[in-house]
């Protein structure tokens, strides 16, 4: 049974992976054709570099994501803060607010907040170009907001009371305690948060796509437009750093992790 | 004193979300219910619809179909990765998460590389000499590009209820004398309920809702709903049409979560991150 179970994760696998080695190894191909392989090169990695418009999409996905993800991160912990202490019935309704965007599909979440910025930029305001650098920068805050409330939420509802009152006993304020006792205690859950909100942001087309201007484009609307005709196989060599960023990022993470439970144990175990 | 104070650090929240999620809907609602060109009040939008319920049907059976293999091929796996040592268990959750964060558009765009008809699948049958196949612009490459693209909404949420699993609960049904068919059955797949559920919303409610896609993938005539509300406002104009569209599109997918939390009894709406 577990001999299977190998057999198929292996399998699922290579299936997850296998698109991605296909654009890896077409990013050092010297023809432009995904499906022929004709000669390796490194010049699509030099075209990178050399292309500023792409280093610009790839300036404005990490303005656009760093940003959003930090203010959703401190604008969300606070919140959550709040949000715990409300009465349970309030706290149901606010909760069920912050699924909303959640559950909806993000082609229709991306279409309500257009059709917002629309209706009051070019109705209310008279604009003409209504959807703006500000317009994505909202959007993007209001669907990562939710993703820090839910790695919040469950630390503060874990956390001990009565560490606070002591604190408050021993002459803090609740401004300190909250910021030496209860911060410090929620803190995995804010650093979850960010970095969910973060990746979600950074590769975030659909909600992008339809709340965008023209004077600001981020990275994956723009590739969006390129697939549309023949794809610059430089897209590819980008791509494959993109992915040694992310897989780099994500190991080191692991090992932190893994470092610090270690440690943790040993602290316990002594 | 001090309660009522931090009470108050929830309002900026609730009007964010009332501002930014209620009243878009609202809007939503608004331009569902004008006419395009006078904008008066009518209700041909809503009268419309019926013109696009083929497209509606097509999108729920592909995504219910894509959603039941995810979880068909994705409960293995997320079983073997719940059974492996935790350092091992870390480092398969990291891979399953990794293409979550990589470009979906180009990853569906390597799809067509592999599946069309020059392409690299088609190259290699040929070099074997066996025949070639017509893979892409049919339902079966739409619903594979699906399974492809949000199978690790599944295997994630399933790995993290399996993982739970009490191995004593286990370990009491093989002593009272239930056979591995048995204890998966009536122990382990129970339990693995949430788990299902969760993992079933989070691949339909994407793949219900796609439109790029079954745009690279599928052919002209397998248009999903998605595919049409993207032309009403990128290229059709016709915003109106689009909002109620996307109206029925939203009420579907709250009806069927409904559904889905209502089986699964969770209250805090269970979405597991």
């Amino acid at each position: 049974m577990r001999k299977a179970n190998r057999i198929i994760t292996i399998l699922i696998f290579i299936f997850l992976y296998a698109p991605m080695a296909v654009l890896i190894l077409a990013s050092f191909n010297t023809g432009k054709d995904i499906t022929q392989f004709e000669g390796f090169t490194f010049m699509r990695y030099v075209e990178v570099f050399q292309d500023r418009s792409l280093l610009t999409l790839l300036g404005n996905s990490l303005i656009i994501s760093i940003l959003s993800s930090a203010i959703a991160t401190v604008f969300g912990t606070f919140s959550a803060v709040g949000i715990q202490r409300l009465g349970p019935k309030m706290r149901k309704t606010v909760m069920g607010l912050t699924n909303i965007p959640m559950t909806n599909p993000d082609i229709v979440t991306g279409i309500s907040l257009s059709l917002l910025f629309v209706f009051v930029g070019s109705k209310m305001l008279g604009q003409r170009n209504s959807l703006t650098f500000w317009t994505l920068l909202i959007a993007h805050i209001t669907f990562n907001l939710p993703y820090v409330i839910l790695n919040v939420m469950p630390k503060l509802q874990q956390m001990d009371n009565s560490l606070v009152e002591a604190a408050m006993d021993l002459g803090c304020t609740p401004t300190q305690s909250f910021f030496k006792v209860t911060l410090p205690e929620i803190m995995p859950g804010i650093i979850s948060g960010a970095i969910m909100s973060f990746t979600m942001s950074l590769d975030d087309f659909v909600i992008s796509y339809f709340v965008t201007g023209l004077d600001f484009i981020t990275l994956p609307v723009e590739i969006y437009n390129y697939t549309k005709k023949q794809l610059q196989p430089k897209i590819y060599a980008m791509f494959t750093m993109l992915f040694l960023l992310i897989f780099v990022l994500m190991v080191v993470m692991n090992l932190l992790q893994l470092r610090q439970e270690k440690a943790d144990r040993a602290r316990k175990g002594g | 004193m001090k309660k009522n104070k931090s009470v108050l650090l929830s309002a900026p929240y609730i009007l964010w979300m009332v501002i930014f999620t209620l009243i878009p809907l609202c809007v939503v609602l608004y331009y569902a219910l004008t006419d395009v060109e006078t904008g008066a009040f009518s209700v041909k939008n809503m009268e419309n619809l019926v013109l696009y319920l083929p497209a509606f049907w097509r999108s729920i059976l592909y995504s219910l179909v894509s959603a039941l293999i995810c979880l068909v091929i994705g409960y293995p796996v997320a079983y073997y990765m719940a059974h492996c040592s935790p350092t091992a268990q870390k480092f398969l959750y990291m891979l399953v998460m990794l293409p979550m964060c990589m470009s979906f558009l180009l990853r569906t765009l390597a799809w067509v590389g592999l599946l069309q008809d020059t392409g690299i699948i088609n190259n290699f049958l040929d070099m074997l000499g066996l025949p070639r196949l017509s893979l892409i612009r049919t339902p079966g490459a739409v619903i594979l590009g699906m399974v492809y693209n949000y199978l690790p909404y599944m295997i994630l949420p399933l790995y993290s209820i399996i993982v739970k699993i009490d191995h004593r609960l286990i370990e009491a049904a093989e002593d009272l004398g239930c056979n591995g068919v048995q204890v998966f059955a009536r122990v382990v797949l129970p339990l693995s309920m949430p788990g299902i559920l969760s993992g079933i919303t989070m691949v339909f409610v994407p793949a219900v809702s796609t439109f790029y896609i079954s745009n690279k993938l599928g052919s002209t005539d397998i248009v999903l709903i998605g595919d049409i509300i993207e032309r009403q406002f990128k290229q059709g104009d016709n915003a109106n049409m689009g909002a109620a569209l996307s109206l029925l599109l939203m009420i579907l997918v709250f009806v069927c979560t409904g559904i889905m939390n209502r089986f699964g009894g969770d209250e805090e709406g269970g979405v597991p991150v």
